[in-house]
């Protein structure tokens, strides 16, 4: 009697083991509530184009549908955010996750969950440069650049103008803290001095003693990694009102309508860049996600969209839904050689690769994985000319 | 060696920013040190009632600019001050009727009324954002600038610039009106003197015949024109947002206690002590030193005794200086 039971537990097992082939489910595990919750639904639907355009095609994996299951990820609470992954991966039988959103609950939800499980994890929107040496057996992307990367950037454009010294202050924070890391160590390689790294706290009255301090240090041009709603824009504010700067470069955080409206021709002259790309496939995939009943500009939808879409690709290119097996396949299908396919061409690459052809993905974001499988990223450089933003380029 | 730059740096971002923030502790402490000499109690909801009070000026400023009127170069808050005042007042006299007043018949111990204090604290608290909202409001107009930076550059060809916002000027000129006058008011008028009468000695003051409620009605009303003028200055000066005048309570009793508690005069002295100290100390020299010494003599460090991130530590170490080697503040108060 013991055998029996034993041995149906096992056929019942199998069968739902095998019942889980048809269809692929993918996990998409973002901060639906929290301080991204503004931005979670379209980056969640974003997903989910990708996920609803593959089924239709029938081309994936001879004919399988993809199957999408929500979870919170909260963007702060490492603890909720860990308990819901490891209720998708045992309990709803994922395969792979769009996720997370937040930097510190997407390191945890790597560490705790989706490495001792052996799940694929792609992040549209985690930046900090701390999660590029996480541990994690080749399991983690992210179609979001590393803010090392926009170190880079920074210093690039501070020296194509010809800027030699630089204050630098940030919002005191992980983001704030790594971006600002990350611009210091740049531009000191490139033989830029940073007079003074110093950290301003969000929602001040007064900002008069940090600027103080900036001012006294000197520099030509004022970096401030802040938030434009916050005390990024204090700072500015304090540097205008004291005339301790009168150019400033802004990071991604301050870059929006909301900083022309604040300080409009006082900061002329003064530059920055935030993620964003040219390609055509930006408005290909915008057009589709008004179609769809959503709104694609907001920020990391289409890197919501291509992380799925990667995944999806690397299956049919490993031939096989086991993440063991297709997570050495995303660096392939996202970089050249091969066909590039735009947002709404996945049913060509799935071909494609179905027919043994080599595709480089190049999706709503313009993807290029580099180093350990994030995103290049694609900046787009912004001047201030008669208080109105002007994009003079993309790099 | 440029001294002139080296004056105009210090006088911009150290002299100019710490008097007006001095006087706005001066004024907040004023009202907490009023309340501890004649009320005998540390009155916690005192930041809250600054805000309280900035908040009906807003108000009144904002209908004041919809229905067109406005004070020319200087701000309209200006105008809306009396508006303020009487319903900070109006509040402060019902908070007493229905709190303190129970507690006084009953001759509780100060700490009971420290408590009760801080039970309205949180009270006015929850009103503010239930009025105005806990975001940030701006209600300054006017001229924003005395002297801007452009325009002291162009006029006297310096490289570093001195700056005197339209705000910083008021706060001072108001604060020294305010000041006068309740100095005129406490030693030269009979209600005056017999608040201090009250305050020196409570005993006394009755068998000599005067009015117990009288003198804490009269304070309460001095003390929400003292905590309104504080609040409004400061909003203006700064930005108004609930939180940070609940963060002002800090500096204002650092003030008051470093002064002296229940001295006027130290409240003054220990609302500039507080605010030169936090300005001062997160000051980098560098800038000054690179004017002021001769050439080849600039210092390469930031020559800083503390980042601005340790700005609130500053009155924290001051406080406990003061009560660990004189207790009863500069200016000999009572000792806490």
């Amino acid at each position: 009697m013991k055998k029996f039971l034993l041995a149906s537990a096992a056929t019942f097992a199998a069968t739902a083991a095998f019942a889980q082939d048809d269809p692929v489910k993918l996990g998409v595990v973002l901060g639906f509530t929290g301080p991204l919750e503004s931005l979670a639904p379209t980056m969640a639907a974003g997903a989910e184009l990708a996920m609803s355009e593959v089924s239709e095609s029938g081309a994936l994996l001879d004919g399988t549908s993809v199957d999408s299951v929500e979870a919170d990820s909260t963007c702060i609470d490492a603890a909720a955010a860990t308990a819901a992954t490891e209720r998708l991966i045992t309990g709803d039988g994922v395969v792979g996750i769009v996720g997370a959103d937040c930097s510190g609950v997407t390191g945890a939800m790597l560490s705790n969950v989706a490495v001792p499980n052996g799940i694929v994890m792609i992040s549209p929107s985690a930046t900090s440069p701390g999660l590029t040496d996480a541990e994690d057996n080749g399991l983690f992307f992210r179609t979001a650049p590393s803010d090392a990367r926009q170190g880079e950037i920074v210093t690039d454009i501070l020296m194509e103008n010809g800027v030699e010294e630089i204050a630098l202050t940030y919002t005191n924070n992980d983001y704030g803290k790594g971006l600002a890391d990350a611009i210091e160590a740049n531009f000191k390689d490139a033989g830029g001095t940073v007079t003074i790294a110093a950290a301003h706290e969000d929602g001040k009255a007064d900002y008069s003693a940090e600027v103080g301090a900036l001012s006294a240090a000197g520099g030509e041009v004022l970096v401030v990694a802040g938030y434009v709603d916050q005390g990024g824009s204090g700072i500015v504010r304090a540097a205008l009102d004291s005339g301790a700067f009168d150019t400033f470069y802004f990071p991604d955080g301050m870059v929006s309508q909301a900083l022309v409206d604040n300080f409009g021709s006082e900061i002329n002259g003064s530059y920055g860049a935030n993620p964003g790309t040219d390609s055509p496939g930006a408005q290909i995939y915008q057009d589709m996600a008004t179609e769809a009943g959503f709104d694609g500009t907001q920020p990391f939808s289409a890197e919501a969209y291509d992380a799925a879409s990667l995944i999806l690709l690397a299956m049919q290119a490993a031939g096989s839904s086991d993440p063991s097996v297709y997570k050495e396949y995303v660096m392939d299908v996202a970089n050249a050689p091969g066909e590039e396919i735009l947002p709404g061409e996945l049913e060509t690459g799935l071909q494609i690769i179905a027919d043994g052809g080599d595709v480089d993905f190049v999706g709503a974001s313009a993807v290029e994985l580099i180093g350990p499988g994030e995103s290049a990223g694609n900046y787009r450089e912004i001047t201030i000319t008669d208080g109105e933003l002007e994009v003079v380029g993309y790099r | 060696m440029e001294p002139l730059n080296a004056l105009v740096a210090l006088t911009n971002f150290v002299i100019i920013p710490a008097t007006a923030y001095g006087s706005q502790l001066a004024l907040g402490a004023l009202g907490v040190t009023l309340i501890y000499g004649i009320l005998r109690f540390s009155n916690f909801a005192h930041g809250d009632t600054m805000a309280l009070g900035t908040t009906a000026v807003i108000l009144t400023t904002w209908g004041l600019q919809s229905a067109g009127i406005n004070f020319g170069p200087l701000p309209t808050a200006l105008l809306a001050l009396p508006v303020g005042i009487a319903v900070c007042a109006l509040l402060l006299l019902g908070t007493d009727r229905l709190v303190y007043r129970f507690y006084r018949a009953k001759k509780a111990v100060p700490v009971i009324f420290v408590i009760a204090s801080l039970g309205v604290m949180f009270v006015y608290n929850g009103l503010t954002r239930f009025i105005i909202g806990p975001e940030d409001q701006r209600f300054a107009d006017g001229e924003r600038f005395l002297v801007s930076a452009r325009g002291f550059r162009e006029a006297t060809g310096l490289d570093e610039a001195l700056v005197i916002r339209t705000t910083q000027a008021i706060t001072v000129v108001v604060a020294v009106i305010v000041v006068a006058i309740l100095f005129w008011f406490l030693n030269r008028t009979r209600t005056g003197k017999s608040m201090r009468a009250y305050s020196d000695n409570e005993d006394l003051a009755l068998l000599s015949g005067i009015n117990p409620e009288k003198v804490v009605a009269y304070t309460w009303l001095i003390v929400a024109a003292l905590a309104t003028i504080a609040g409004t200055l400061y909003g203006l000066d700064k930005s108004f947002r609930p939180f940070t005048y609940f963060q002002l309570l800090l500096p204002i009793f650092a003030a008051a206690i470093v002064g002296g508690l229940g001295s006027p005069l130290g409240a003054i002295a220990g609302g500039f002590v507080i605010a030169f100290a936090e300005v001062t100390i997160t000051y980098p020299l560098k800038a000054v030193l690179g004017y002021a010494l001769p050439d080849g003599w600039e210092p390469d460090g930031l020559v800083q005794l503390l980042s601005t991130d340790y700005k609130f530590a500053v009155s924290f170490v001051i406080l406990l200086i003061v009560l660990l080697f004189r207790p009863t503040g500069l200016f000999a108060g009572k000792s806490v």
